[in-house]
């Protein structure tokens, strides 16, 4: 009977040690089966995301072509890559959203779409797109959507006050959703994503569009998250959240993943240390043949960049050419121009 | 190639139940523009008709047209405001405000939402049904309490006719998609089912274009339960309503998740 499957996940949830309030009342629970109650005892070494040679084909065009990725748990992952490689497909298909069209996802455990029930008990999403209900107000947001996952009681009460803590929203509870700021929605979407204290948070592009303050109060949300050891899966286009938050990062580009590692080993292993930038007209006044510079040359829009080993010696060149200049370490927006090219993607 | 196909038929839990609270609550909110278009507008018809018209026909099949058409309104009332919330209504959460969306990150899945959602819409049409059948018997044009057993009835055909519209608003593109539905089968149906007047009336080939639809087995049903008589067929009268909407919620689940799930 698919109703009782579906009630047995939240047996998992009860027996979680994220999970000790006996006064949030779950609608029904019957007796936890064997391998369900092993799971969260041996996440220590099982990743908590698995993909395996993972394929989505659209009309004969490969999105996703082969995804090969293991995410151990209290990892926060990053996802980069140009718009249309791959990376939303990608999460779609972890929350069984998207069919799966070659290959295998297995999160906590679990395999995904076969359950996928089991496994969103677990998880929790920041979609791309504001998904908040505008018919309810803030707090009923939370009460609904914590509905869903079959939570109830003065346990969920106080999960949510501390959520609306959390999410500096304890003053707008009664406010509709239309009231809110951009920020105020993002920090809601966080909040609600953790109604049912997820194991793995998916964020798929969750600052486009913040302002700086907003987006440093998200992040310091995020940090929060990982240093409880909750599993962060995270895509963006921002370089620099990329590079400040996530332990590992994979370059995605035409549904592979043409580079994975730390930021700093990326850098390292990608782009020269040091870049140094110019304005790219006076430049060519002074520079006739750039492939004698000892460097490696790059010009996006009307910027040189020269990224180099030995910064003093490009930098002599240019000061005896009287060419203003700044240097700069090489960061993660190096190594993906690099790596994915910096033709306009639509 | 997709490795797992999906089962033809749904298999929602009892998780559903959390989505019809859903809609009851947001409905809650805006209780009175909702009762008064599910209500209202189907009182004035009956008034209207009724009192207006029903002075013209006199008796009709030995009732009085009054309560002829109060019967029928019942059952109309009852697939409008069904088919209107498995429109409008669930477009929007669908498409427009991505509620159904937002739910696929709880463990709740297509099958539960589409499944809350026919439920609602036999909700709504049951609770606009029953405000009518209080007004009717108010306007003594009612016999007998074996009218409430009508309830049931209503309910399950207004699961049916939320199914159906599921179906619609799974291929829909926009709003005005649901015209061509309210135009082609609603009110064809409407006018064809003895609602208004007796389906006896009619040519043969009407009478059975209209039997071959499902408004019509419910008046059947209804309207000698409202009359203080007792329905014939029934069995076969149920059996049409409960076939067009088991296909329909099989077509409209399936339909919804080719629409959602790629």
């Amino acid at each position: 009977m698919p109703a009782t499957t579906a009630m047995a996940l939240t047996s998992d949830q009860a027996d979680d040690p994220d999970f000790p309030d006996p006064t949030m009342k779950l609608h029904a629970q019957p007796a936890p089966s064997a391998q369900d109650t092993g799971v969260s005892g041996s996440a220590g070494t099982a990743p908590a995301i698995a993909m395996t040679d993972l394929r989505k084909v659209y009309a004969g065009v490969p999105v996703v072509d082969g995804i090969n990725l293991s995410i151990p748990p209290g990892e926060f992952f990053g996802l980069l890559g140009p718009n249309g490689a791959g990376k939303t497909t990608t999460l779609r298909m972890l929350l069984g959203l998207t069919p799966i069209d070659a290959g295998s996802v297995r999160v906590l455990g679990m395999s995904i779409p076969e359950q996928e029930r089991e496994v969103r008990a677990r998880l929790g999403v920041v979609p791309q797109f504001d998904t908040l209900d505008p018919d309810f107000t803030v707090e009923e947001n939370l009460l609904t959507y914590a509905s869903y996952f079959g939570l109830s009681g003065p346990g969920l009460q106080q999960r949510i006050e501390d959520l609306l803590d959390l999410a500096n929203l304890e003053t707008r509870r009664h406010a509709r959703i239309d009231t809110l700021s951009g920020g105020m929605k993002r920090r809601l979407t966080l909040a609600r994503a953790l109604i049912n204290r997820p194991e793995v948070v998916i964020l798929d592009e969750p600052t486009t569009g913040l302002d700086p303050q907003a987006r440093h109060h998200l992040w310091r949300q995020l940090r929060r998250l990982r240093e409880r050891g909750v599993t962060l899966v995270l895509t963006t286009h921002y370089m620099e959240e990329a590079e400040e938050l996530c332990d590992r990062i994979a370059i995605i580009d035409a549904g592979r993943i043409i580079a994975c590692d730390s930021p700093q080993a990326l850098i390292a292993a990608h782009v020269e240390p040091w870049v140094i930038s110019l304005n790219a007209a006076s430049a060519r006044r002074f520079i006739a043949d750039p492939s004698m510079l000892p460097a490696r040359m790059l010009e996006i829009a009307d910027t040189w960049l020269i990224y180099t080993a030995d910064p003093a010696a490009v930098r002599a060149e240019l000061e005896s050419a009287g060419l203003p200049h700044a240097t700069r370490a090489a960061h993660l927006e190096d190594v993906f121009l690099k790596l994915t090219g910096h033709d306009l993607r639509d | 190639m997709s490795r797992t196909r999906r089962p033809l038929f749904p298999r929602p839990s009892l998780r559903f139940v959390p989505v019809w609270r859903r809609n009851l609550r947001v409905w809650r909110k805006l209780m009175m523009p909702s009762l008064l278009g599910n209500f209202g507008e189907p009182v004035l018809y009956l008034l209207a008709f009724g009192y207006g018209f029903g002075r013209l026909v006199g008796e009709l099949d030995g009732m009085s047209y009054m309560v002829f058409i109060a019967s029928g309104i019942i059952c109309s009332s009852a697939m409008f405001t069904a088919s209107f919330e498995g429109m409008y209504s669930a477009y929007t959460r669908m498409a427009e405000q991505n509620t159904w969306l937002a739910m696929l990150g709880t463990p709740l899945t297509l099958d539960d939402i589409v499944f809350a959602e026919a439920v609602w819409a036999a909700t709504k049409g049951l609770v606009s049904a029953a405000a009518i059948l209080v007004v009717a018997s108010i306007l003594g044009l009612v016999a007998d309490a074996r009218a409430l057993l009508a309830l049931p009835v209503v309910f399950a055909a207004a699961f049916t006719f939320g199914s159906l519209a599921l179906v619609v608003t799974s291929v829909a593109r926009s709003y005005d998609f649901f015209l061509y539905y309210f135009t082609l089968a609603v009110t064809p149906m409407l006018l064809l089912s003895g609602v208004f007047f007796p389906l006896q009336e009619m040519p043969g080939w009407i009478q059975w274009l209209a039997l071959s639809l499902p408004l019509a087995h419910v008046v059947e049903i209804v309207r000698p339960l409202m009359t203080g008589t007792w329905p014939t067929q029934v069995a076969l009268h149920l059996a049409v309503i409960v076939a067009y909407g088991a296909a329909a919620l099989v077509t409209a689940t399936a339909l919804i998740h080719r629409r959602l799930i790629r």
